[in-house]
C-alpha cells in the first residue's frame, strides 16, 4: 500500500522571493544615464592640409584657463552665448560677416536655407570641466532652439513632438556643428 | 474564521521578482574616485546601455587618497589606468559587442565637475585615436530649470 506522502509546507516561499527581491532592489538601478552627446572627429590621417572653410563661417569659442569666455574676438559671460550663437547661424540680416547659407532641398520639408556655420569650441588644457560642459550645454541649447523655432514654423509643432520623418528634415535643415577642435595649452596647467 | 489560502502569493512575488530583473541593470563598478557630476539642461538619454562603455575621471575617494594622493585619474572597469591604455580598453570593450551593433558603441565620460580640461583633452585623443567618436559627457539635470 502506497503512503501517502505529506504536503510541504509552501508558506516559507513567499518570504524567500522576498528576500531575493529585496535583493535585487538594492543592487540594481534603474536610472539611464544622460548628458551631452558629441561625435568626436576622427584623428585625422597624416598630413592633411586644413580644411578649406571660409573665415565668416567658423564662430570660435573659447574658454580660457581662467574659465573666461570669448565669442568671436568678445568677451561675454555665459548668459549671452547662446543669443550669439543663434545670431552667426540663421544671421537674419544677411550680414556679411556671420555664417553664409545654402538653399538645400530637404525632403518633407522643401528648400531651406542650410547654415554652413560651424562653431568652433576650443578649450585650454587648464579650463574647469564643469565650465566647459555649460558652455557646451549653452551651444546645444541654441541649436535646439533654432530647430524648435524652425519645426513650429513648417509643421506648427514642437520638436520633440514631431514624427521620424520630419524629425530628421530638421534635423538636416539645422545641423548641429559644433568642432571640438585639437587642444592647445596656453595658461599652462 | 477560514483562513485564506496563501499559496499565489509566492507566485505574485515571483513576478514582482521577475519583472525588477529585467527593468533594472547592476550597478557598474565599484568607484575609485569621486565624482560629482556637472549639471545641464540640454541632457539626451542613453539609448541603449549594453552599447555604452563608462570612463569615469576624478580625484581617488577619501579613502584611496592616502595611497593616491588627490590629483585627477582615470578609471577603467575597477582600476586607475593611465590614458595611453584607452586604446586597449576600447578595443576589449568593442570585442564584446555583437558584429553589427560595434557602430553603435558610446563612450559615457563620468568626469567631475571640478577638474581641469587637461586629462579630460587627453581622454578624447585617444578615444579618438581608437575610434570610439560617440561620446556622452555625463550631467545631471539641474532641479531648477531657469
Amino acid at each position: 500500500m502506497a503512503k501517502k506522502l505529506p504536503q510541504i509546507n509552501s508558506s516559507s516561499t513567499a518570504d524567500i522571493a522576498f528576500i531575493i527581491l529585496i535583493f535585487f532592489l538594492m543592487t540594481t538601478t534603474m536610472n539611464v544615464d544622460s548628458g551631452i552627446q558629441r561625435q568626436l572627429p576622427p584623428m585625422p590621417q597624416e598630413e592633411q592640409p586644413p580644411m578649406d572653410i571660409n573665415q565668416r563661417n567658423i564662430l570660435l569659442v573659447f574658454v580660457s584657463a581662467s574659465n573666461d569666455i570669448m565669442v568671436g574676438g568678445e568677451r561675454m559671460d555665459i548668459s549671452q552665448i547662446k543669443d550669439k550663437v543663434k545670431e552667426f547661424v540663421l544671421n537674419p540680416y544677411e550680414d556679411p560677416h556671420l555664417s553664409d547659407f545654402e538653399i538645400t532641398e530637404v525632403d518633407n520639408l522643401g528648400s531651406y536655407p542650410v547654415s554652413l556655420g560651424v562653431v568652433s569650441l576650443q578649450n585650454d588644457r587648464g579650463t574647469n570641466y564643469g565650465t566647459y560642459i555649460q558652455v557646451q550645454n549653452e551651444l546645444t541649447r541654441a541649436f535646439s532652439e533654432i530647430r524648435e523655432e524652425v519645426s513650429m514654423r513648417y509643421y506648427g509643432r514642437s520638436f520633440t513632438e514631431l514624427g521620424d520623418e520630419n524629425r530628421k528634415a530638421v534635423t538636416i535643415a539645422v545641423p548641429q556643428k559644433i568642432s571640438e577642435a585639437e587642444p592647445r595649452n596656453i595658461g599652462g596647467a | 474564521m477560514a483562513s485564506y489560502s496563501s499559496s499565489s502569493l509566492s507566485d505574485i512575488i515571483f513576478m514582482l521578482l521577475f519583472f525588477f530583473m529585467i527593468t533594472t541593470t547592476m550597478h557598474e563598478s565599484e568607484m575609485l574616485v569621486q565624482v560629482q557630476l556637472p549639471q545641464a539642461s540640454e541632457t539626451q538619454k542613453l539609448e541603449k546601455k549594453s552599447l555604452a562603455s563608462y570612463i569615469y575621471v576624478g580625484s581617488p575617494t577619501p579613502q584611496l587618497r592616502r595611497l593616491f594622493g588627490d590629483s585627477p585619474r582615470i578609471q577603467l572597469n575597477n582600476a586607475f589606468k593611465q590614458p595611453w591604455e584607452i586604446g586597449e580598453f576600447i578595443a576589449s570593450e568593442r570585442d564584446q559587442l555583437d558584429e553589427a551593433e560595434r557602430s553603435g558603441m558610446t563612450v559615457v565620460l563620468k568626469a567631475d565637475q571640478n577638474i581641469h580640461m587637461g586629462l579630460i583633452t587627453d581622454v578624447k585623443q585617444e578615444l579618438r585615436k581608437a575610434e570610439a567618436t560617440r561620446l556622452i559627457y555625463a550631467a545631471t539635470r539641474p532641479e531648477v530649470y531657469d
